[in-house]
């Protein structure tokens, strides 16, 4: 339990009653690990992710935050504690991209407060660990696909947390941006920061998590190291591939698709 | 919808705070001490400062009836711009307005309600105005509960759009019924909004509504940001999104109803000058509030000068603040998709 920052224990989780897409979920957040959750799309990781966060509630079993239960954290506790970089987000209007970063100092100002120096220093701060300060005057509905993520890094990083949880943040990027993104993600993990993400691409598992966790649809899921996780049995399984498909390459860590 | 509403996104020219509430302030109280002076006695015009000292009944005036009617109109001009700031955060839309969610259709109602059956009598229209206002925003959300198809903001865009559809269909039954020679012209009268017939007595009784729902809605307003995020964002940075927008939403209709209730039914003010605002100093609502708010007010107080002095008769000022109103908007939507079509 002492590494353990976020754990699961035995969670269920259904958006209809009929249909569970957790049932026995028992699964730990090792501190300062970079965690990937791993599965096909519409399975679960998302609202996997979202019960870390507090948003979904469980409803059986319960959501450890450092032994604490999530739902015992006030709003303002749970957002110096925990940050969320969502897929996509609307942008309505047209801040500049430093306002829209300290609106992640937001649970750290009282209800009636607004930000101060020592906000804008850390935004300043969050904006240069995810590798954009020269963004901080460009506008947030002007951005491409990559800096937009990594907008969204920033103002989560803001928020000072000690776990960043990012909802397939690779998803939308080209092979350039990717590059950059997991670079900025293993700098932040090499840093201490606890990091929990979903993707649906393997070869980002492999050769970024410390632990990835895998989600089959069973209603539970396989938790472990990459090599051990990551197998091309188990892949193959998951989505639906015939026997020897793929090949899983660990020396230099890859997933190739055999030769046709 | 978005996509239409994003032509209409401010594109600051400079960003942040730049001084600009205090130039706007300035001009607002140049405006309101020329105001004190505009009007249409003893000649159309402006009262000349001996013509102050030495005429009794201007003096008399300008104290009992111009003075309390300036106030309000700076108070009306605060108000729907701080709402309207409101809603647009909450509904992170840039085209919608305070009287949204049954709130205007609902004060006409009551206020028709009020005319027919009540006798008409100034309490009574004021009193009913301002709670079937306030009703339209409790049933537009009590219904948006109800409801169960959609995300929560769609469910209570529906709903306004029911609840207004029932009051209005409501104010058509008590017009069918009013009187046609008394009473059906004082609604329609009402419904063209004025501050003819301001008093002190009226000003003060509606203050203490207006103080605090600005009041509330001013200390939030850095806050207000969160509000137009999606919802988990929100959550996840430690609001209680729909909480909090409950919240800001009866602080605006309470300051609105409240307002609505002395001016009758005034539109465009609450649309149109927090799109200003954003323009004029971004789209932070820490610093766009108290411009918005700023130009709100001056922009009521100009339509009301021109209610004044332009006609012996009056012109309801509803019908001014409609077409400045739009007037500007349509300049606003015409420069801004030009700007907007970069790239």
């Amino acid at each position: 339990m002492s590494g353990a920052l976020v754990s699961f224990e035995q969670v269920a989780f259904g958006y209809t009653r009929s249909r569970q897409i957790f049932t026995g979920l028992n699964f730990q957040l090792r501190r300062g690990a970079l965690t990937v959750v791993l599965g096909p799309n519409g399975i679960g990781k998302t609202t996997l992710l979202y019960m870390a966060l507090g948003w979904l509630q469980p409803s059986s079993g319960q959501v450890f935050l450092e032994n604490k239960p999530l739902e015992e954290y006030s709003r303002a506790e749970l957002g110096q504690r925990i940050a969320l970089v969502p897929q996509t987000e609307r942008q309505p209007y047209s801040y500049t991209v430093l306002e829209y970063v300290l609106f992640g100092r937001a649970p750290h100002l009282a209800l009636f407060g607004s930000p101060g120096k020592a906000d804008l220093l850390a935004a300043r701060q969050a904006l240069a660990r995810a590798g954009i300060p020269n963004l901080a005057d460009a506008y947030v509905d002007q951005l491409s696909g990559g800096e937009g993520q990594l907008v969204l890094i920033a103002r989560a990083l803001a928020q000072e947390p000690r776990v960043l949880l990012l909802d397939e943040p690779s998803a939308h990027l080209d092979l350039g941006n990717k590059y950059r993104l997991m670079q900025t993600l293993s700098d932040l993990r090499n840093g201490g920061t606890t990091i929990l993400m979903t993707t649906h691409d393997p070869e980002i598992a492999l050769t970024l998590s410390d632990e990835t966790v895998l989600v089959d649809g069973s209603g539970s899921v396989a938790v472990g190291a990459p090599a051990q996780v990551l197998t091309a049995e188990k892949l193959s399984r998951l989505y639906h591939l015939p026997e020897g498909a793929l090949e899983v390459r660990l020396t230099h860590p890859g997933i190739v698709l055999r030769s046709f | 919808m978005n996509d239409d509403a994003s032509l209409l996104k401010a594109q600051p020219e400079r960003a942040q705070n730049n001084g600009m509430w205090a130039v706007l302030a300035a001009a607002l109280l140049l405006l309101l001490v020329l105001s004190v002076f505009l009007g249409r006695y003893p000649q159309a015009g402006f009262l000349g400062l001996n013509q102050l000292r030495d005429n009794l009944l201007a003096q008399r005036l300008v104290i009992h009836v111009r003075l309390p009617r300036l106030l309000t109109a700076l108070l009306l001009g605060m108000v729907l711009a701080a709402s309207g700031t409101v809603f647009q955060m909450i509904f992170a839309n840039p085209l919608v307005e305070p009287g949204f969610l049954g709130v205007s259709q609902g004060a006409a109602f009551g206020a028709a309600l009020a005319i027919v059956f009540f006798s008409a009598s100034a309490v009574a229209v004021q009193g009913m105005a301002a709670l079937f206002a306030f009703a339209g925003l409790g049933f537009s959300y009590l219904l948006a509960r109800r409801i169960r198809v959609g995300s929560w903001l769609l469910r209570l865009v529906l709903a306004g759009i029911v609840v207004s559809a029932l009051f209005s269909a409501g104010l058509g039954i008590v017009k069918y019924l009013a009187d046609p020679l008394r009473q059906l012209p004082e609604i329609t009268f009402w419904m063209l909004g004025s501050l003819a017939s301001v008093t002190w007595g009226k000003f003060l009784a509606v203050l203490p509504a207006c103080l605090l729902g600005l009041g509330v809605i001013f200390s939030f307003r850095w806050r207000l940001n969160l509000l137009a995020l999606d919802e988990t964002t929100a959550f996840s940075l430690g609001a209680a999104p729909r909480r909090e927008r409950l919240i800001m939403m009866i602080a605006a209709v309470l300051a609105t109803s409240a307002m609505i209730s002395v001016a009758g039914m005034v539109g465009w003010i609450g649309l149109i000058t927090p799109h200003i605002a954003r323009r004029l100093v971004g789209s932070d609502t820490r610093w766009n509030l108290p411009v918005a708010i700023l130009l709100g007010s001056g922009f009521a107080l100009i339509c009301d000068d021109l209610a004044r002095v332009l006609t012996a008769g009056e012109i309801p000022l509803g019908i001014l603040a409609s077409l400045l109103g739009a007037a500007t908007f349509m300049i606003l939507m015409v420069r801004g998709s030009v700007k907007g079509a970069r790239g």
